[in-house]
């Protein structure tokens, strides 16, 4: 008999506007991710020496998120030293392999009370920090294929046939939905302000959703990947996909994810863990899966991925009640609800890294918890949480409300 | 015999004067490279050395690699090539740590190898002389600068300023390597250099390379610095935009430029010998010598031109035609200091013939590369007019007038009447048999094709057509000529089509037939890119015009059948005509397989899809494999029927006149580096797949059977 792993909390912080100017880029990441910590430990009235394990995605692991960015906050947090923790990499997905990790720890019975998560400071950190021989390493840069993400977009866009306007629709909804959830309080159940050293409020809503989004202002924005394009990453995407006479380049700040600052943690744990603790558990994990496709195209895992969960969960499409695809760029959601052949008002029903942000290495818990919410919200029995993944990869989790 | 002469002085300074015996140009070959290790130890003992010289005793300071050792490294003698050269860039490291000053003392040109023993030594004095040109032209070979060149350009430059040096193979004069910091000094004479180099040893007691100085920072930072980083990641794209992957030693630069700026000099030294190692041993290395060195050597030497036959210069060239062709051989005349007389039926047609020189040179003037008095001259040379008077004392005519035989006719009447009895009479036919145009000749002899490729000014090829009457003298002369204008020449005998308008056909026709099967147009335009072609068979089928393949194919079929052959279609022809009823014939029309709006770039005409309905696709090396194989197979029955003589023309002559991949080292090259054997059965199954013009003629099956590659 399989021990199944219940969710028993989901908080984040709200997600700041990833540049100096944001709100939060006065806040060090180990404090986004620590004051969450203790956030979760006082709401659960958590007895913090009962935990086994903290696992956190972050993709920029260095400087300030550098040396364990985990162990570090559970430490700055004040939590038992018995609680081990670390942090793990892969790329966007970061988020969501740590609650699939913490998941199978459960499952597989050697720990019972798992804290997964993720933080990523994306303005005092950047992308790209972290270097890696993948881009930075004309060998295997070669070899690789290697294109910016944003060129990738723009590929499936041309492959697939979704016009600049297709994406700025998709993209008008994101900050339609966002804002409309904002208003009505649905965030709030998971949204945990970020406070200053004296209980002063800093942040306590996404800063990036706009209300007055309009088709007109999304269609005055350039396309980001152009001119990187026009260097030579568009002839190394039509090398691999040479039908491709020449790349329609959709995507702008607009209509892809937004640089953000933010963290989130998913409180994991066994039956018998939660109720010695008195825990109400909120939903289970079904089941997750990762896999790859060509890492030039890079953004199409999300299908394949969400393909191979259901199979292992034997489910089928129509047995999922909603989808969160992580909102990299508009191409990545519409590509799988073509794939996938799922409406798009099943997906992302209360907007997406579009309007929101996608701080990378907590994306994935994040709206793993926002699915929850609603699932709870709408009484409905199960979600789906996909992202695409750098290196060609995707990643897959279906949960059930209970 | 040393190659290298070791003169200690009374103040203990040793000058290496490099000296190879019985050769006029030191290389890097085994004879150097045991004097220089018996050199190396020499100075290790001496005790009280204050300095060390390099001078060279030859025109050159020094030549580079031996070319001939670099492509025999066969996957067998790997371990053997990489220690070879591992230990030669001791003994330059050696000498440049020996703690005492090292100066080049550069008299001539120091390419390759050269350069890179003038980059160890601390002190470069270049002599003041036109004619040097310094740099890494390894690339251009399908090699790397293995000697150090990577690892000390990137060290003193920076690795973004080093690039364009190693990657592009960048020649440089000593006043731009002054400017760069790559040479300390320019002198006046010999005398001048030597004590020049002592002064700089006298004041420079303790020295040593500025990388080895500790807490040496590469300018412009190293691989992982946040400036360069994201810069880099873009390096890897731009080289694939503009190679299609097909060339490795660029990559292999780049790869060893930034791997090695990451890590210490010597630890540099040994990744650049490992990637040197690997691209001396792979095949398009190998191609690219025997083509661009071997080869290039004897079709500059004249083994095609009559041995024999004393040189001779014109003086004035005659040219009919004034439009595209005609203007761009006078610009090509003229340029070399050739007097023309530009000759068109109207004064203003002429004229504009003209003109298209000035165009030209005005470019070259804005861009410094030219001064207004030069080209004041240039285009003093040229003489447009509209009737025959100054044509009496040319030593040569080139007909350059629409491809139709009866005018032709009339032309080589009509000058011949003019002319001195000893000129000659060319005709810049493209396709037009030179045997049958001589036949208006009074004097077959003198007649001969010269075959210029557009535009003239660009293209480096000549391919000199001989008739049946054709003289050695005739031909002597018109080879000299196409030196006399700096560009290469190729003997082929009279053929329709002679030889590369015929293989040129055959890519054109394969990419459009393959369109006609229901190919994808952009997937066929981007393999023959990724093949190495410069330019996709329908883009260029475009540029040509349909209506000119038209034309071209109703004459072939015309004379084949007055002279009772039968003509075989071929199977792109529905296609062309079904293009050309629908009013698209090419760029002239606006309108071909590319739509060309006003403003932006051309694109693919998006009804070609409904037009040539869409199949399945086809596998895409079988795609790739049809571009290259067709134009190698026409080449084959070139050399077989005779048309050919010779494997480095027909190899230099498909590059150079028609683009075939370069990295192939030409048409004959590619299928000796497939392997004969290999490219025939490879032949046979695309045969079966996709019609009998891939069948393999007699002279290649003979050559599979015994395995012999094509060698002159």
């Amino acid at each position: 008999m399989i021990t199944e792993s219940f969710i028993y909390d989901t908080i984040r912080t709200p997600r700041g506007r990833g540049k100096k100017t944001g709100s939060l880029h006065e806040v060090k990441p180990v404090t986004l991710a620590s004051d969450l910590l203790r956030t979760l430990q006082k709401r659960n009235e958590l007895d913090t020496s009962q935990v086994d394990d903290v696992v956190f995605g972050c993709v920029s692991p260095v400087g300030d998120q550098g040396g364990n960015v985990a162990k570090t906050a559970v430490m700055t947090a004040g939590w038992d030293q018995k609680v081990s923790a670390f942090q793990q990499n892969r790329f966007c997905a970061s988020g969501l392999e740590a609650v699939n990790l913490g998941a199978m720890k459960i499952r597989s019975g050697f720990e019972d009370l798992v804290v997964a998560g993720g933080v990523e400071s994306m303005s005092r950190v950047p992308m790209g920090s972290d270097g890696g021989a993948w881009a930075m390493d004309p060998e295997t840069n070669f070899s690789a294929g290697f294109i910016p993400q944003g060129v990738s977009a723009d590929l499936i866009a041309t492959l697939e046939g979704f016009s600049r306007e297709d994406v700025d629709t998709f993209a008008l909804n994101s900050h339609k939905k966002a804002s409309e959830a904002r208003k009505n309080g649905y965030f709030s159940n998971s949204v945990v302000p970020v406070k200053d050293r004296n209980g002063i409020n800093i942040l306590d809503h996404d800063e990036t959703i706009r209300e007055d989004a309009s088709l007109e202002a999304l269609a005055g924005l350039n396309p980001s990947f152009a001119m990187p394009g026009s260097f030579g990453f568009d002839a190394v995407a039509i090398q691999k996909y040479p039908m491709v006479e020449r790349i329609n380049h959709v995507h702008t700040p607009g209509n892809s994810s937004g640089i953000v600052d933010g963290a989130a943690l998913v409180l994991l744990g066994s039956e018998a863990k939660g109720k010695e603790l008195g825990l109400t558990p909120k939903g289970r994990i079904v089941s997750a899966a990762v896999t790859s496709t060509d890492p030039t195209i890079m953004l199409t895992g999300p299908a394949p991925a969400s393909k191979k969960a259901l199979q292992k969960a034997g489910l089928k499409t129509s047995d999922i009640d909603l989808f969160e695809v992580n909102e990299a760029f508009s191409a990545v959601v519409l590509k799988f609800a073509k794939d996938m052949e799922v409406p798009l008002d099943k997906i992302n029903v209360n907007g997406g890294s579009i309007a929101m942000g996608h701080p990378l290495g907590a994306t994935g818990a994040m709206i793993l918890g926002t699915l929850l919410d609603e699932l709870e919200r709408q009484k409905l029995k199960r979600g789906l949480i996909t992202l695409c993944v750098g290196g060609g990869m995707g990643i897959a989790t279906i949960i059930e409300r209970l | 015999m040393n190659a290298i002469t070791y003169q200690k002085d009374d103040q203990n300074i040793v000058t290496l004067l490099l000296d190879a015996p019985g050769k006029s140009a030191n290389i890097m070959d085994e004879a150097f490279q045991t004097s220089f290790k018996e050199v190396t130890e020499k100075l290790q003992k001496e005790t009280e050395l204050k300095g060390v010289i390099f001078q060279s005793a030859k025109e050159s300071f020094f030549a580079g690699g031996d070319l001939s050792r670099l492509c025999q490294v066969t996957e067998e003698r790997v371990g053997e090539f990489f220690q070879g050269i591992e230990a030669m860039k001791l003994q330059m490291r050696t000498i440049e740590t020996l703690g005492v000053p090292v100066v080049s003392c550069i008299n001539g040109a120091a390419l390759g190898g050269g350069w890179e023993i003038c980059l160890a030594t601390h002190h470069r004095i270049c002599l003041k002389n036109p004619k040097t040109k310094l740099g890494l032209p390894e690339v251009t070979l399908g090699l790397l600068p293995g000697a150090g060149g990577i690892s000390r350009m990137t060290r003193l430059l920076g690795i973004e300023a080093a690039l364009p040096y190693l990657v592009e193979g960048r020649q440089f004069k000593p006043e731009d390597g002054l400017k760069a910091g790559l040479v300390h000094e320019i002198v006046d004479t010999k005398e001048a250099m030597t004590a020049a180099a002592k002064k700089w040893i006298e004041q420079n007691p303790k020295t040593s390379q500025p990388f080895d100085v500790r807490g040496y920072k590469i300018p412009g930072g190293t691989p992982s610095s946040p400036k360069l980083a994201p810069r880099l990641a873009v390096a890897p794209a731009m080289l694939i935009q503009k190679t299609h992957g097909c060339y490795p030693a660029p990559k292999a630069i780049l790869a060893c430029a930034v791997e090695g700026a990451q890590v210490d000099i010597d630890t540099a030294l040994r990744i650049e010998s490992r990637y040197l190692t690997e691209l001396a041993k792979g095949d398009v290395a190998k191609n690219m010598i025997n083509t661009f060195w071997f080869q290039m050597n004897e079709v500059k030497a004249g083994k095609s031109r009559p041995q024999n036959i004393a040189p001779k210069a014109v003086k004035k060239v005659g040219v009919l035609g004034a439009g595209m062709m005609g203007a761009g051989i006078a610009y090509a005349s003229a340029a070399a200091g050739v007097d023309v007389i530009l000759k068109d039926t109207e004064q203003a047609k002429a004229e504009k013939g003209k003109a298209y020189s000035e165009k030209i040179l005005k470019k070259r003037l804005d861009r410094g590369k030219l001064s207004p008095e030069k080209m004041q001259a240039t285009l003093d040379r040229i003489t447009p007019t509209a009737d025959l008077k100054g044509f009496e004392d040319v030593d040569l005519v080139i007909e350059a007038v629409f491809e139709n035989r009866e005018l032709k006719w009339n032309v080589t009447q009509e000058t011949e009447a003019v002319i001195s009895g000893d000129a000659i009479f060319a005709s810049n036919t493209s396709t037009l048999p030179i045997t049958g145009l001589a036949e208006a000749a009074k004097r077959p002899k003198n007649f001969i094709g010269l075959h210029f490729f557009s535009p003239v000014d660009k293209m480096q090829l000549v391919e000199i057509i001989k008739g049946e009457q054709t003289s050695a003298e005739t031909l002597a002369r018109a080879f000299d000529f196409v030196q006399q204008i700096r560009k290469i020449p190729i003997v082929v005998n009279d053929s329709r089509g002679f030889f590369t308008s015929r293989v040129f056909g055959t890519f054109t026709n394969e990419g459009i037939a393959m369109l006609g099967e229901g190919q994808d147009p952009a997937t066929i335009e981007q393999m023959a890119l990724q093949v190495g072609m410069p330019v996709g068979p329908l883009a260029i089928s475009d540029e040509v015009s349909l209506s000119l393949m038209t034309h071209i194919k109703n004459q072939t079929k015309k004379d084949l059948e007055s002279e009772g052959k039968t003509y075989s279609a071929h199977p792109s022809e529905p296609t062309i005509e079904q293009m050309v009823k629908l009013g698209r014939e090419g760029r002239a029309k606006g309108a071909g397989f590319y739509e060309y709006p006003e403003k932006g770039k051309k694109y693919l005409w998006k009804g070609l899809k409904d037009t040539f309905p869409q199949k399945p696709a086809l596998p895409l090396q079988d795609m790739k494999d049809r571009l290259l194989f067709i134009q190698a197979l026409e080449s084959v029955r070139s050399f077989e029927e005779g048309v050919l003589t010779s494997v480095r023309d027909a190899n230099i002559g498909s590059i150079f006149g028609i683009g075939f991949a370069a990295w192939t080292g030409g048409a004959l090259q590619f299928i000796n580096q497939y392997g004969v054997k290999k490219f025939t059965a490879r032949a046979l199954e695309l045969k079966e797949l996709y019609g009998e013009r891939f069948t393999p003629p007699a002279l290649l099956m003979n050559k599979a059977e015994k395995d012999e590659p094509f060698k002159d």
